[in-house]
């Protein structure tokens, strides 16, 4: 946490990642910490302002190809992000915001360049991946399976610097047996958009990395853990 | 009309009926999908010879048509496709059922808007707005303001009647020749922050907006919302009195007379008839049951739940979602609502997807009660109001409930 004790979390470039309800991992994680007492700070900042260096917290959300693009091009100019994660700060990208942590990826039939966060790369798959996703999350980060919906175009090839977010039972994920990725304190996922709303646990994964705390006290998550069960239950049908 | 048109038309008619008949469906697809298979030509056919309107964009279309139609009325008969089925099928069943009118006001699917256009050679093409809809299959808004604005490029003659609130829309519009613009508000505004024209951050003060890059901004609008009315483009003011709620309604209403006025009609003639209309293809439809006031609103993406909240009544809530292949598989989109005015409001959820819907509402500070079925909420308010706002197939679902009971 910086300095002082509040929790200050950054949304990246709302103008240009914000296509599927983004804005719901920004909300979800406010809250989660509210409700434990945690101060925190939370701040948009657009694609023509300097991203800030100090922060705990940077969220990527989903595109549309041309932003993408351009996202990447602001971010690798500006380097603020390259700082913080330097600093030891917590990133969550989903879809779009994810294949920019990776070394390239696709956008209009090109190739751009990453932010070289992490080690991956994409490019394009044979068809887009739309529906749900859900698979068991890597057991050392000791949370519950992910559940979420993906809608991308692309395939992420993971190198050997980084680990699979999870494996893939439901859904295309990275390459239809891995999905997501993370190392340190970075992590990305295809599972898009308010991706924390059905992933409680992965939301206080955050918060603790953050924080340092090992553990959270716990929250009533009647409603997520329903919406969790009703999401497994119809993709192990189908 | 050729033979082949004239059997294909006859045909179409037949097995719409047929299908009415049969208690199959409305009849508005299945007779323009016939016709359609025999005479490929049969929509030009059909349209040859009548002064065509064409409605079309994410929000408001069927409202709008349904508007226009009975402004345009005023001059005489006009052919309509009324309950929404708005893509070529539809259009050639309402052109086949209605026979020969002199006019055709006909709401048209924004993805299928160049086809149309091609097919019916409109005089006149309304465009109300562009936002996120269905994202798991629909085309992103900057591809669809792209592909209007190339297809209105390609018809210099048609007159196009546009919305200034909306930038995508301008861009899209601002290559035609003739154009008038309507002021009818956006509440949405989180699908128009970047330039289409030229990529830079688009800024909002009040009712302005402009590009910070490029040239592009708000038009003057001709016809304007003003208190409960619309102020005219000779600046003469008009009183509104619909049967329909919202402002985003009398936004539609002044549309309706902007449209109405390219075929020569006035407002002053209009506006009567416009208070004529009192659901749409049972949308703001009031039905009670057990000494509830209980009235259906649609709200299909983002930008028409805000609209519907603004028309909602400070009364009990019933809120239904459903994720089925007409709404789109995915949820997401929730998080792309303030549902914060409801707070204060009886609010209860149900359908398909209710449990999304109660982990947004939780994040949004919202106080929620789950019920199974749409009966367990009508007993759980108190008699009164109900305000139902619903997703589409979570709509149907419970107008056939009413249609069962009533």
């Amino acid at each position: 946490m910086s300095s002082d004790s509040t929790i200050s979390i950054v949304w990246i470039y709302p103008d240009l990642l914000s296509t599927y309800g983004d804005r719901g991992n920004l909300l979800i994680l406010a809250r989660r910490a509210a409700l434990r007492g945690l101060p925190v700070q939370t701040m948009e900042v657009r694609s023509d302002q300097a991203l800030p260096t100090t922060a705990d917290i940077y969220l990527l959300g989903g595109g549309e190809d041309g932003p993408q693009a351009l996202a990447a091009q602001r971010l690798i100019a500006d380097r603020g992000l390259h700082r913080a994660v330097a600093q030891g700060s917590v990133v969550f990208a989903v879809c779009a915001g994810y294949q920019l942590l990776g070394g390239s990826f696709f956008a209009k039939g090109t190739q751009y360049h990453g932010l070289d966060l992490l080690d991956f790369r994409s490019d394009r798959g044979p068809a887009r991946a739309v529906g749900e996703l859900g698979g068991p999350i890597d057991p050392r980060l000791g949370l519950p399976p992910l559940t979420g919906f993906e809608n991308h175009g692309g395939r992420t090839h993971l190198g050997t610097g980084v680990s699979p977010l999870a494996r893939v039972t439901t859904g295309v994920g990275n390459d239809g047996a891995t999905e997501g990725a993370w190392r340190g304190k970075l992590l990305g996922t295809y599972s898009h958009g308010p991706a924390l709303s059905r992933n409680p646990a992965l939301a206080d994964l955050l918060l603790r990395w953050a924080t340092g705390y090992d553990t959270l006290p716990p929250l009533d998550d009647t409603w997520a853990d329903r919406l969790r069960a009703e999401r497994m239950a119809a993709t192990a049908v189908s | 009309m050729p033979l082949r048109a004239k059997v294909a038309s006859s045909v179409s008619r037949t097995a719409a009926a047929l299908s009415r008949a049969a208690g199959r469906g409305d009849g508005s697809v299945i007779g323009g999908w016939i016709g359609l298979k025999i005479d490929p030509d049969l929509l030009a056919h059909l349209a040859s010879g009548r002064a065509i309107a064409l409605v079309s964009g994410t929000n408001g279309k069927t409202t709008t048509t349904r508007l226009a139609a009975a402004a345009v009325g005023v001059l005489g008969p006009v052919a309509t496709n009324g309950f929404g089925a708005n893509m070529p099928t539809g259009h050639t069943s309402a052109l086949a059922k209605a026979g020969q009118t002199p006019y055709a006001v006909l709401e048209v699917d924004e993805h299928y808007l160049p086809k149309v256009l091609v097919a019916t050679e409109p005089r006149v093409v309304a465009l109300l707005n562009l936002s996120r809809d269905q994202l798991d299959r629909a085309k992103e808004v900057a591809m669809m303001a792209q592909m209007w604005r190339t297809a209105l490029a390609e018809h210099p003659a048609v007159h196009v009647v546009a919305n200034s609130d909306d930038p995508m829309v301008v861009w899209a519009a601002a290559g035609s020749p003739a154009v008038t613009w309507f002021s009818a508000g956006q509440r949405w505004h989180d699908d128009s922050w970047v330039c289409p024209e030229c990529g830079s951050p688009i800024e909002r003060q009040a009712d302005q907006w402009w590009c910070t890059g490029c040239s592009l901004r708000r038009p003057v609008p001709q016809w304007v919302v003003e208190d409960d009315g619309v102020v005219d483009p000779r600046g003469a003011w008009h009183k509104i009195s619909l049967q329909l709620p919202g402002r985003v309604n009398l936004g539609n209403a002044a549309t309706a007379l902007a449209v109405a006025a390219q075929f020569g009609v006035r407002p002053t003639d209009a506006v009567t008839r416009l208070s004529t209309v009192a659901s749409v293809a049972g949308r703001y439809a009031q039905v009670v049951r057990d000494g509830r006031n209980i009235r259906l609103l649609l709200a299909k993406n983002p930008a028409s739940w805000l609209e519907a909240f603004d028309m909602a009544d400070e009364a009990p809530t019933l809120l239904s979602i459903n994720a089925r292949d007409p709404d789109g598989l995915d949820t997401s989109w929730l998080f792309d609502v303030d549902f914060s005015p409801l707070r204060g409001r009886q609010v209860l959820i149900t359908g398909d997807r209710a449990y999304d819907l109660a982990v947004r509402l939780e994040v949004n500070g919202v106080p929620f009660h789950h019920v199974r079925t749409f009966g367990e909420a009508v007993k759980l308010v108190p008699p009164g109001r109900l305000e139902v706002i619903a997703n589409y197939t979570a709509f149907q679902d419970i107008r056939a409930e009413l249609d069962r009971v009533l």
